[in-house]
Order: structure tokens, then sequence, then C-alpha cells
């Protein structure tokens, strides 16, 4: 029973929601923004247990005094501060929360996404490094597209953009849309065995 | 003298009437639009009237001084009219979807409109706006679902029946006993991250099921197995499926659910708590499976540096490139999807997969069909294809 009922829910929310794709009428037609909202309000709800998570798994480690631990005191008295900052004088304007959020949170977050720059860099060394017919292909291509959008590439030979453009045009979109052509059936096939009942491992069973 | 008074009251009246005429046409009205009609907007919910109308004569030609048009619209015949919208010249048709009842009779005049002046239309046929059973331009689509479905659902008769069918081989997942077999020997653990999105992206639901599989293994081969998760609900659909894999491989025991943890929703934030993660633990084998945008390359390449085996899948096209290059083995798009049959090799679900196939191929034929159809200058199929 503990398993039916889920999927006895999966298989009538999953079934109304491709009817709904093709009745524009009431109540169909508003049927999946009304999901999203439901969706929204659980996972508002949900979050109170992955912040229970974190002070479990913290307040493990500070008591036990585990290797790092110092860590752990700045995340939860992290947590606390915008907690209640963000509770008691708002989240507008000119108020605690919103001065650390663009201060700390902000800063930290750009701090992350910029170290990217360095990935790629390191990343392209080793896929443009000619290692087979492949790596040289798309190096060819890599270097082709990439002096096509500077003026340079405009300079060595005028008519390397066009090149480049038609590269980013034809091969690369035509490889783009096959790979979204076999996201889309491997979707709609994942999505039938799921609202079958015939996977159910998101559910924690196996397939009996 | 009287002749030349004559031609001299002459001239001022002939200059006298064309400056009139020429003032008089200056001063004219434009042409009214024509053709007006109102009818009930197809394919919608309800609540929309779609007028069309033929562009007046001094739009784009003739005087050529109409600057737009006013949508006028009543509940009763020849009174009561009220603008609801304007639109620019050169348009021909609007959908009213201001305040419009179903069932309620609509009357319209559509005014076109010059610097001083306007004229309007005939007024319209009621026109009554209702809800829609069946959206028609998705015809293509109900056919496309239908065939797939059928296929799948015949291919996974055929497998409970018992009838072999082949599935071709998928080198990433090939690698995820292999994987996890390196991590047992090394002593080192399994890193699993299901992206960053929710429970609400098939990515994140296919990632589930792999990690499923993934923590079955894990548990048979006694490898510590570490889910960082970006979302709450993920954590506990994952701690529910770990916990049990860990009874199905017989291990209730060694199940931690500390394991599975809510790290941060924060993109930066749970990518600098995965990377914390790998550089302190270590791990021999790591598996990206779900949806992830920017933060991709930066968890490949710090799982890359710390020398561990990585399998990586996923269906953003745009992070895939990223996979490729820093990751041992890619699931590229559908292989995502095709995990959890691959792995678990059950029959029902390698049909699924088998029928995924087939659909792939009538698609390739379609695709085929249609290139030779528009070389010819045929655009039927195009046409049917396309939804609304």
């Amino acid at each position: 029973m503990r398993r039916q009922v889920p999927l006895i829910i999966t298989f009538i929310a999953g079934t109304i929601m491709i009817i709904a794709y093709f009745i524009p009428r009431e109540p169909f037609g508003g049927l999946r923004q009304r999901f999203s909202v439901w969706f929204l309000i659980i996972a508002a709800f949900a979050l109170i247990l992955g912040i229970g998570n974190l002070i479990k798994i913290h307040g493990k480690r500070i008591s036990r005094q585990s290797a790092g631990w110092g860590y752990s005191v700045v995340l939860l008295v992290g947590l606390a501060a915008m907690s209640v900052l963000g509770i008691g004088w708002g989240i507008e304007r000119s108020t605690p929360f919103h001065y650390l959020f663009w201060n700390m949170q902000i800063p930290l977050s750009a701090t992350m996404f910029a170290l990217l720059a360095f990935f790629v860099a390191s990343a392209s060394y080793r896929a443009f490094r000619i290692r087979s017919f492949e790596a040289t292909l798309l190096l060819a291509a890599a270097v082709v597209v990439m002096l096509g959008r500077v003026p340079l590439g405009n300079l060595l030979w005028p008519r390397l953009p066009a090149v480049a453009n038609w590269i980013m045009t034809f091969p690369n979109t035509a490889g783009q849309r096959a790979i979204m052509i076999g996201i889309a059936l491997g979707v709609v096939s994942s999505s039938l065995r799921i609202i079958l009942g015939i996977e159910r491992t998101y559910l924690g069973g196996g397939q009996q | 003298m009287n002749q030349r008074r004559a031609v001299f009251l002459l001239f001022l009246s002939i200059a006298f009437f064309f400056g009139i005429s020429t003032a008089a046409q200056q001063n004219a009205p434009p042409a009214p639009p024509t053709e007006v009609k109102a009818f009930d907007n197809p394919n919608d919910a309800g609540g929309g009237i779609t007028i069309t109308w033929n562009k007046s004569a001094d739009d784009g030609q003739g005087e050529n001084d109409v600057l737009g048009y006013e949508i006028l619209r009543s509940t009763t015949s020849g009174s009561g009219y009220q603008k609801v919208a304007s639109v620019l010249a050169g348009e021909e048709s609007y959908t009213d979807g201001e305040n419009v009842e179903d069932k309620v009779p609509y009357y319209y005049v559509v005014r076109a409109t010059d610097a001083e002046f306007f004229s309007d239309s005939a007024e319209t046929l009621p026109a009554v706006a209702k809800p829609q059973w069946f959206n028609t331009n998705r015809i293509s689509m109900l056919v496309a679902v239908l065939l797939f479905s059928g296929l799948v659902l015949l291919f996974i008769s055929w497998a409970k029946g018992g009838r072999e069918l082949y599935i071709r081989p998928i080198a990433g997942l090939a690698a995820v006993d292999e994987a996890i077999g390196r991590a047992t020997e090394m002593g080192k653990p399994v890193l699993f991250i299901p992206g960053i999105m929710d429970m609400d992206n098939m990515q994140t639901l296919a990632g589930i099921t792999i990690l499923r599989r993934v923590a079955q293994k894990a548990a048979e081969y006694g490898a510590p197995l570490l889910v960082p998760t970006s979302r709450s609900l993920v954590m506990t659909t994952a701690q529910e499926a770990v916990k049990e894999a860990y009874l199905d491989a017989g291990r209730p025991d060694a199940y931690d659910p500390d394991r599975i943890r809510y790290l941060t929703d924060n993109q930066f934030g749970y990518a600098a708590g995965v990377d914390g993660i790998m550089v302190r633990e270590k791990p021999a084998a790591i598996f990206y499976m779900g949806c992830f945008y920017a933060e991709s390359l930066i968890l490949a390449e710090t799982g890359h540096s710390v020398g561990a085996i990585q399998i990586a899948g996923t269906a953003m096209p745009a992070q895939l490139p990223f996979f490729v290059t820093a990751c041992d083995y890619t699931l590229i798009g559908e292989e995502l999807f095709a995990g959890s049959a691959y792995l678990s090799r059950e029959p029902r679900l390698l049909g699924s997969l088998k029928g995924q196939d087939f659909g792939k191929a009538i698609f390739m034929l379609i695709i085929v069909v249609g290139i030779i159809l528009e070389s010819f200058g045929i655009h039927f199929l195009d046409q049917w294809l396309a939804t609304g």
C-alpha cells in the first residue's frame, strides 16, 4: 500500500497532464501552472528538511570536534544570522540582510563563477591536444570559430567570419538538434515508464 | 480693360478652386478598413475573439497617412462602442482578450486613424467566445505521442513475453561497475551529484534512478557513497532511494543517511561545497547525473584534478562539451534517460528502450522525407508538423 498510493497518484497526475496538453479549456488549460504552484509550495516546506539536515550534520561535527569543525560553526552562525536578520528586519534595500547578501553572498558567488575562466583554459588545453582525428577536427573548428568572431580574423582573411558562421549555423546546429531530438524521445520514454509504474526506482523501491 | 479684368477674375477663380480642392484632399479622413470579421479565437480556453480586416486604401498606398487602427467593441449593435486596443498601421488582425466573457455576443468596428481624422469600418456580425475541447494545432503531436507510446508499449509487451532484445552498448553505463570497483579497491568514497535542479526536472528524476543502481552496487562492494544535493526534496528522495538500495543489497547496516546531505540551493555555493568535498574526501569515482548549468565545468575539472574516474550524464546540450572534455565517460542526452533500464537489465525497461530506438528511426525517416519534400517546394509536412 505504501508503494501503491504514490504509483496511483503518479499515474493519474501524469495522464491528466498529457490530456491537458491537448485540451485548452478549463479545468485542463491552466493545470500545468497550477501544478507548478503546488510544487513550489511543497518545495518551500521541504526547505525545512534541508535546513534540519544542515543543522544536524554540522551540529554533530561541532559536538564531536571533527576535523574542520570551525567551518561548521561559521556555517551555522551565518545561517542563524541571515535568518534572524531577514525575519526581523526584512530583506528590502537598506536592511542588514540586504547589505550582507550584496556584500558577502554575491561576491562569493561571483568568485566561484570567475573560477570558470581558469577551468575553461585547462579543459580547452586538454581537449585541443592533438591525440586523434576527432581532436584535430575539434581544434581546427575551434580556431576558425574563435578567429572568425574577432576583428583579427577578418584582417587575416575576410571570408573567415563567414566560414565561422557557417560552422555554427550548419554542422553545429545540426548536431545540437540531433541531441535535442534524442533527449525529447528519452524524456517521453522515461515519462511513460514512470506514469505506467514500470520505473519505480525514484520512489526508493525496486521493480516489483 | 474689361477683358483684362475678366482674365484676372478667371485666374483667381481657378486658383481658388484648386486651393480648396487640395485643402479638402489634405483634410480628408483616411479610407476605412474593409472586410472586417470577428470570430472566436481558435484553440484557446475561451475569452478570446480574433478580428481581421483588410488594410485601409490609405495604408501603405493612396494618401499613405494611416498611423494605425483602433479596435472598438460593443455588446449592442450600432451603439456603445468603446476602444479596447490600438495597433500600428500595416496590421490586419488583432486578438481581443480584454475582459471578453464567454457566450456573450460582441460587435466590433475597426477605426483607421491618421494625424487628424479617422474613419470607421462597417460593424461586424456578432462574435461569441467559447472554450475549445481540442487544440487542433497539436494534432501532429497527438499522432506522434500515440505512435511513440504504442511502439514503447509494444516492445515492453514483447520483452515481458520473453523475447530477446538487443540494446547497443553504452560505454558510460558499462563503466559504472568499473568505477565503483576502483573506489572499493582504493578504499575511497564514491561521489554522486544529482544536478542542481529540483524533483520536477526530468533529468533529476533520471539521475535518481541511476543513483539507485549505483547505490546498490556501492553497497554490494562496500564502498562509501556520498550524495550532496542542492535541493531539499532531492535530498529526501535520494535518501529513500539509497536506503532501499542498501536494503536490497543486504547491507542495511551500512546505510548512513548523513552521507546524503543538503548543501545549499545557491548554484555557486553548491559548486563550492561539492568542490570542498572532492578536495577533502578525494573520491575515486564521481558521477554527475542530472541537470547542470555553469557549475558543470567547475565541478568536473575539480574532480579531474583529484584523479577520480568521472562519469557524467546530462541533457543540457550547452554543458555536454564540458563534461566530454573533463570526464572519462559522458552519457549524451537520451543515454541519461536510458541509464536505469540499461543498468537494471529488467526486460520491461529494456523494452521501452527498444521502443525509443524505433521511435528515433521513424523520426529520422520523417526528417529525410521532409528534406526531400521541402527541396521540391512541397510544404505540407512542415506545416502539418508545426504546433501551436
